[in-house]
């Protein structure tokens, strides 16, 4: 899907409600990927209740948002989990969650599949145990599978499965459209940020530049592989990838953390980046009103790409990169497919690297045990 | 996903918004969603949004567009409608 220019300047100032909300239903996670975006791990002991997670469910509809982006930690953690995407899905807000398998058994499968407006991603970062079980722990991969068979059972239609490409996953593309084609599922590629526990992370599996090289040519002969927008600062390699092909932090999109807090994306959970809580005032106040914003939706500065002939291919990038990397809003993305980003890091002199705020995290790694 | 008959515009027939999609009024016009092929379309002027919202009022799409647009923009009008019967936004009645 191609978006003229008129159009995405348009949505650069912002919209009247987002198109891509994302709402992390919870912190608790029986995973511990080494890369997770929001830090996740144990529940915290203030995330709405189920009142309060209708009332925002009531909101979202009000304000013709027409799908939500559910994910956690594990969404599935929640005991209300059922209760609250059927209040969703009732209302026609599509749900489109993201999981990590492991509480999909068959009778989750069922459910699951008789539930309209509701699109399924399972999370793998590998296309054999081995690979992603090193990002997701012991066990993890196979659960994924198990979760994959039983809603392929239960006849569940097609499901997504979704991959973060790290430089051992991105060697698999061809494995992964396999795997994918072997369910009858749609493939969605999307890129590692340097948020949450990636902050750790990133320096060691962010793909380096030949590979982005290879993706980009990959993706570009693959349009129906989804990326959630998320590779836009490849296109300055040539065509556009599918996509707006824009940052859409605070404009077209944000995120909505278990406890209410507003951030302008889901990958830059930090205080910097908060633009109001959902208790405070109501969604609607804080997408329409918040300071942080509205300051997002004034014309972007180009910074230190003025003098690059891509910008208006990539945009510079993306915000949570840059941030969570050390580098400053105006300098290239740190994966800048012309390497200004490596030479922007280089030349800090000291790492500032910001830590994401709030962590989840369990404070003893876990096991997974087999079903 | 719908087994999709390819929809054929026809300007002489009667046609309405698919009750399967959702409109959002923006600023430069209005956002579709179709719930069940979940595409997102979006809509570049106010005055098709009327023209989307209130076809299904009219006899036929060509009715529609001599009440509610200028004839000499008719040619865009039917161009962007057959756009969205493909996309399925609008269906025949």
């Amino acid at each position: 899907m191609g978006v003229d220019f008129s159009l995405r300047d348009r949505f650069e100032r912002g919209l009247a409600a987002p198109i891509c909300l994302t709402w992390e239903l919870t912190y608790a996670c029986n995973l511990a990927c080494t890369h997770c975006l929001s830090s996740s791990g144990r529940r915290d002991p203030n995330e709405l209740t189920t009142s309060e997670a209708k009332a925002l469910i009531d909101e979202i509809a009000a304000m013709q948002i027409f799908y939500i982006n559910i994910g956690g930690g594990e969404p599935m953690m929640r005991r209300d989990f059922f209760e609250l995407i059927e209040h969703a899905v009732d209302q026609h807000v599509g749900v489109k969650f993201s999981t990590n398998g492991t509480r999909i058994d068959e009778a989750a499968a069922r459910r699951l599949a008789s539930i309209d407006y509701l699109d399924i991603q399972v999370s793998i970062d590998g296309v054999d145990a081995q690979t992603s079980d090193r990002i997701r722990g012991v066990g993890s991969y196979d659960q994924a599978r198990r979760a994959m068979d039983n809603l392929k059972a239960a006849d569940f239609g097609q499901f997504k499965i979704s991959v973060v490409m790290t430089r051992e996953s991105i060697e698999q593309l061809d494995g992964f459209e396999r795997l994918a084609a072997h369910y009858g599922a749609e493939l969605r590629l999307t890129r590692l940020r340097p948020s949450g526990r990636g902050v750790d992370t990133w320096q060691e599996l962010h793909p380096t530049l030949e590979q982005n090289r290879r993706l980009y040519k990959w993706l570009i002969e693959r349009p129906n592989v989804l990326t959630g927008d998320s590779f836009f600062h490849l296109s300055a390699l040539g065509e556009p990838l599918s996509g707006l092909n824009l940052c859409g932090a605070g404009r077209v999109v944000c995120l909505i953390d278990p406890v209410g807090e507003v951030y302008a994306c889901p990958f830059v959970i930090h205080d910097e980046f908060r633009a109001g809580n959902v208790r405070a005032t109501g969604f609607r106040d804080v997408w329409q009103n918040s300071e942080l914003f509205r300051s997002l939706r004034e014309p972007g500065n180009a910074g230190a790409c003025t003098s690059c002939g891509s910008y208006d291919a990539c945009r510079g990038g993306c915000m949570a990169a840059k941030f969570f990397t050390g580098l400053e809003m105006s300098d290239p993305d740190p994966e800048c497919v012309f390497g200004h980003g490596e030479s922007a890091l280089a030349a800090k002199r000291v790492s500032l690297r910001p830590t994401p705020s709030p962590d989840h995290s369990r404070r003893i790694p876990v096991a997974i045990s087999a079903r | 996903m719908t087994t999709s008959t390819v929809a054929v515009f026809d300007a002489t027939a009667p046609w309405q918004l698919n009750e399967q999609v959702s409109l959002r009024d923006e600023s430069f016009g209005a956002l579709a969603y179709h719930h069940v092929t979940r595409r997102l379309v979006f809509l570049k002027s106010r005055e098709l949004v009327d023209v989307v919202r209130r076809v299904g009022e009219f006899e036929s799409a060509g009715d529609a567009l001599d009440a509610l647009v200028p004839s000499d923009q008719r040619g865009r009008y039917l161009v962007a409608l057959t756009s969205l019967a493909r996309s399925e936004i609008i269906r025949g009645r």
